[in-house]
């Protein structure tokens, strides 16, 4: 399989775009990503999308979006994996131009969530987990992921008060970025106040519903300096899955997907965690922060709150996580995030992330994860 | 065995309880509460606290325990129970069996009969006639009879401080190795409309003082005294008696008439504690007795359902009693384990009378 | 919930039949047809007793369409006598009395709290254990 790279990026800002529809803001990533890329002629469209037919009643969306992105007629197919639907849509499109199938391809993520009401919105993420029993049981998201966040308080000693400088973090980088969701700063008195909506995870713990597009596009590695002056490789990519439910796993504290898939992720690119200069993580809630850490094996166990509290995961720090102000405030247009996710991860490569750039990036790592952590897709990218 | 004479209902082959199990929620309204609500003299009110449903509650769950705690007192094979009948007036569905749904959660179906009966707050002793004939024929080894209501009351009804939830179910087997034999039963039944809801209303209508003398009384005096006549008993041969508990005023005056003492009633005089619970009332009272009972104790049974009509049942508890006490939760272990609400909204909302769309 | 989808789940929802491998013995709820351990067949049929401890337990404010009655009430993870765990309603509960490690039975009940549309959803919840005056004389 050849080496692949992405030649474009592009991205609507995250927010609740009342005036705009799902169709209009994958489009207006899209055309966006193809102009950045420059390129005349695209192969495949990929689309990458959780609950489309749920929040919008309209499935058949990589259709809808070649149609109207001025691709009528190419290859075209909706990929999804719940909240990780935006990583794996770049998964797929690498695979098809690795496989040789492909030259120029484009992958976009979205996701318009703010049509339904909250409950409409939790019943529809509450397909992820699974269907008979969790969700029949009355079981959110939020729930289980709050089940998590207590046994891990227990086991290893935690506060609630420990968990902010995730948000902290998220919510300082996102005022560098103009298409960030929440431009304000957060403190952590603001943390602790914020009202529960299963304890002990709070509004502040928790990525916003929003909408949001963001695209790709790639081609292989060996054509990319036909088009870009500062393609970006792809070196690694790699899915792994999980039980469905939590409770068959036997250590509920131990995202074995999120393991799985960076571990395959490093060796692809026969790299290690001491390598990897950010990590674009699935900040979904604080808990998921700090398992996805340990995970990635960037913290031991027990590990990735203290990781955090010891100012690694700050811009200047080991570590940057969320560089433009991850799940959390940058937003989480759920089949979207992951494709941010490695738009941003592309900004800081090419020197393009503005105020939000690190000094010197030469890799960065971004993992999107999908469902009660059951599936999840890293990327690797380097220059 | 043969017909005996007169009115007495006697099976062909000896029948008895062979195990019994009771549900009583975990929630109480006080009734001051109500009075306070609707601007009522406290001292007037019959009752302290009764029994009310959780919000997750309905006869079906209510009868899927107290069967649970029956099956549990006993082993025996789930294949020879061949018949579930539940008695209630506040069936979760007006069309599909409530009794489906415990004969499926206690692993009886497919070879069993099943169905729900009404009679008012008789349909638990109808659902006790129908099991002790089909094993009292040889029809079945073991049927199930249980009664359970959840009742619902009107707001600002009289009959809103003494309509609670709860009830009892009862495992008919050969008398030889049960815990209590049936050695005789009687119905006394007339049309009499003392007490009645139609299709599409929400809540009952009842004849307020007609439901007395001409309902309940007439009713539960005729079945108890022909029964007795007919056995050649009184009142001194029974160590306990069990009725159907409207509230405790009647309950008393019935025991008094009929010539039975307040000790014989006492065990299973459950209404002042938690309100008449309909069709589980003289159930759960015959199950509270049999909690406390001795081998060789009698006990006289007898219910009252309006529109109207009493069974009566003559019992003997013999030794087995002693062996299926063990391990399940008893009526008063249901009793103290309680949790009281004293404000009328929540109240509402528990019983599902104010609800979110 | 759709008919022919609950008529399905009965056996699991009333009764908390599991299934048990028959090559190494793993205990699985829900049920599965292979056993996530050793990848053999592991449909032998096993009605797990419902007792159990809570492993965790959380207060959930926003609940999903259709258990509105949820709101304020707790959800846990339960660590079952058989060694499954399964994530489950507590009921008959104040949500301040809810402590890790608490030991709960399972009772049936309804878990939707809308009954007009479709069928009356029943199944497993979990509540404190009763207590029994055989037990408290025991002990």
């Amino acid at each position: 399989m050849r080496a692949v790279s992405i030649i474009g990026i592009g991205q609507t800002p995250v927010a609740e775009h009342w005036s705009r529809s799902l169709r209009d803001l994958a489009v207006e990533a899209t055309r966006a990503a193809i102009r950045d890329a420059g390129v005349e002629r695209i192969d495949a469209l990929f689309v990458g999308n959780m609950a489309s037919g749920l929040l919008c009643q309209q499935e058949n969306i990589a259709t809808l979006i070649a149609d109207h992105a001025g691709l009528r007629g190419i290859e075209a197919i909706k990929v999804e994996a719940a909240c990780a639907s935006g990583g794996a849509v770049v998964r797929a499109a690498q695979l098809a131009v690795a496989s040789g199938a492909h030259e120029v391809v484009v992958a976009v993520g979205v996701e318009k969530m703010t049509d339904m009401g909250i409950d409409g919105v939790t019943s529809a993420l509450a397909t992820a987990a699974d269907a008979d029993y969790e969700a029949a049981q009355g079981v959110t998201f939020t729930a289980l992921n709050a089940l998590l966040m207590r046994l891990y308080m227990e086991r290893y000693g935690y506060r609630r008060a420990d968990f902010a400088p995730f948000v902290l973090a998220a919510h300082e980088n996102a005022r560098r970025n103009p298409n960030a969701m929440f431009r304000e700063p957060v403190t952590v008195e603001d943390f602790l106040e914020s009202p529960m909506v299963a304890d002990p995870i709070s509004i502040l713990d928790s990525a916003p519903i929003c909408d949001g597009a963001a695209a790709v596009v790639l081609c292989p590695t060996a054509r990319a300096r036909e088009f870009a002056q500062h393609p970006v490789r792809i070196l690694a990519s790699a899915t792994a899955t999980d039980t469905i439910a939590l409770a068959p796993r036997k250590d509920p504290l131990w995202f074995d997907a999120a393991y799985a898939s960076a571990h395959r992720a490093y060796e692809q690119a026969n790299l290690s965690p001491e390598d990897i200069n950010f990590f674009e993580l699935h900040d979904a809630f604080t808990i998921v922060s700090a398992l996805s850490l340990e995970a990635a094996c960037f913290a031991e166990r027990g590990q990735g709150v203290w990781f955090a509290l010891d100012c690694n995961i700050h811009r200047g720090g080991k570590l940057p996580v969320c560089t433009q102000g991850g799940l959390k405030a940058r937003g989480h247009p759920v089949g979207a995030s992951g494709t941010y996710q490695i738009v941003e991860a592309v900004q800081q490569l090419r020197g393009e992330a503005g105020e939000n750039q690190l000094p010197d990036c030469q890799v960065g790592m971004a993992q999107s994860i999908g469902g009660m952590a059951s599936v999840a897709v890293t990327h690797i990218l380097g220059v | 065995m043969g017909r005996a004479p007169g009115r007495l209902l006697r099976t062909a082959q000896p029948v008895g309880i062979s195990s019994y199990g009771a549900y009583i929620p975990l929630w109480r309204i006080r009734t001051d509460a109500i009075a306070a609500c609707w601007g009522a003299e406290r001292r007037r009110v019959p009752i302290r606290a009764k029994a009310v449903p959780g919000p997750d509650e309905d006869t079906t769950t209510m009868c899927i325990e107290a069967a649970r705690n029956a099956l549990r007192r006993v082993s025996v094979p789930p294949a020879e129970i061949r018949a579930v009948w539940v008695g209630t007036e506040s069936k979760p569905y007006a069309v599909k069996p409530s009794s489906t749904v415990v004969a499926e959660a206690l692993g009886l179906t497919p070879y069993v009969s099943a169905a729900d009966m009404e009679f008012a707050c008789k349909a638990g002793s109808e659902a006790m006639q129908a099991a002790i004939a089909y094993v009292g024929s040889g029809m079945a080894r073991y049927a199930l009879a249980i009664g359970m209501d959840t009742a619902q009351s009107r707001p600002g009804d009289s009959l809103e401080y003494t309509a609670g939830a709860g009830g009892a179910a009862f495992l008919f087997g050969s008398a030889a190795d049960s815990a209590a034999q049936v050695e005789a039963s009687l119905s006394f039944v007339t049309d009499t409309p003392d007490f009645f809801r139609h299709a599409h209303q929400h809540y009952p209508q009842h004849g307020q003082r007609f439901t007395g003398e001409m309902a309940y009384f007439h009713h539960s005096l005729n079945a108890a005294r022909t029964l007795l006549a007919e056995l050649g008993r009184t009142p001194a041969d029974y160590r306990w008696a069990v009725f159907h508990q409207p509230n405790p005023k009647f309950v008393q005056r019935l025991a008094r008439q009929l010539g039975f003492t307040q000790d014989q009633i006492q065990p299973g005089f459950l209404v002042p504690l938690i309100g008449n619970t309909y069709a589980g009332s003289s159930l759960l009272g015959l199950a509270a007795v049999l909690d406390v009972a001795e081998p060789g104790d009698r006990i006289l049974f007898t219910s009252y359902g309006s529109g109207a009509g009493s069974d009566a049942l003559s019992l003997v508890v013999t030794a087995r009693i002693l062996d299926c006490r063990d391990g399940v939760p008893c009526v008063r272990d249901y009793i103290e384990r309680k949790q009281e609400i004293s404000d009328y909204g929540v109240y509402l909302r528990l019983m599902r009378k104010i609800h979110r769309e | 919930m759709d008919l022919p989808r609950y008529h399905r789940l009965r056996s699991t929802f009333y009764r908390l039949e599991a299934s048990r491998c028959a090559a190494c013995g793993e205990i699985h709820f829900p049920p599965r047809d292979l056993c996530l351990a050793c990848g053999s067949p592991a449909n032998e049929s096993l009605p797990l007793n419902g007792h159990g401890r809570i492993v965790s337990f959380t207060r959930l404010w926003q609940p999903a369409c259709g258990f509105h009655d949820l709101a304020g009430g707790v959800t846990a993870l339960i660590e079952l006598e058989e060694g499954v765990k399964v994530t489950a309603q507590l009921t008959d509960v104040s949500p301040e009395d809810v402590a890790v490690g608490q030991e709960v039975e399972m009772v049936v009940r309804r878990l939707l709290s809308d009954s007009e549309r479709g069928p009356i959803v029943y199944g497993y919840k979990f509540r404190p254990v009763l207590k029994t005056h055989q037990a408290a004389e025991v002990t």
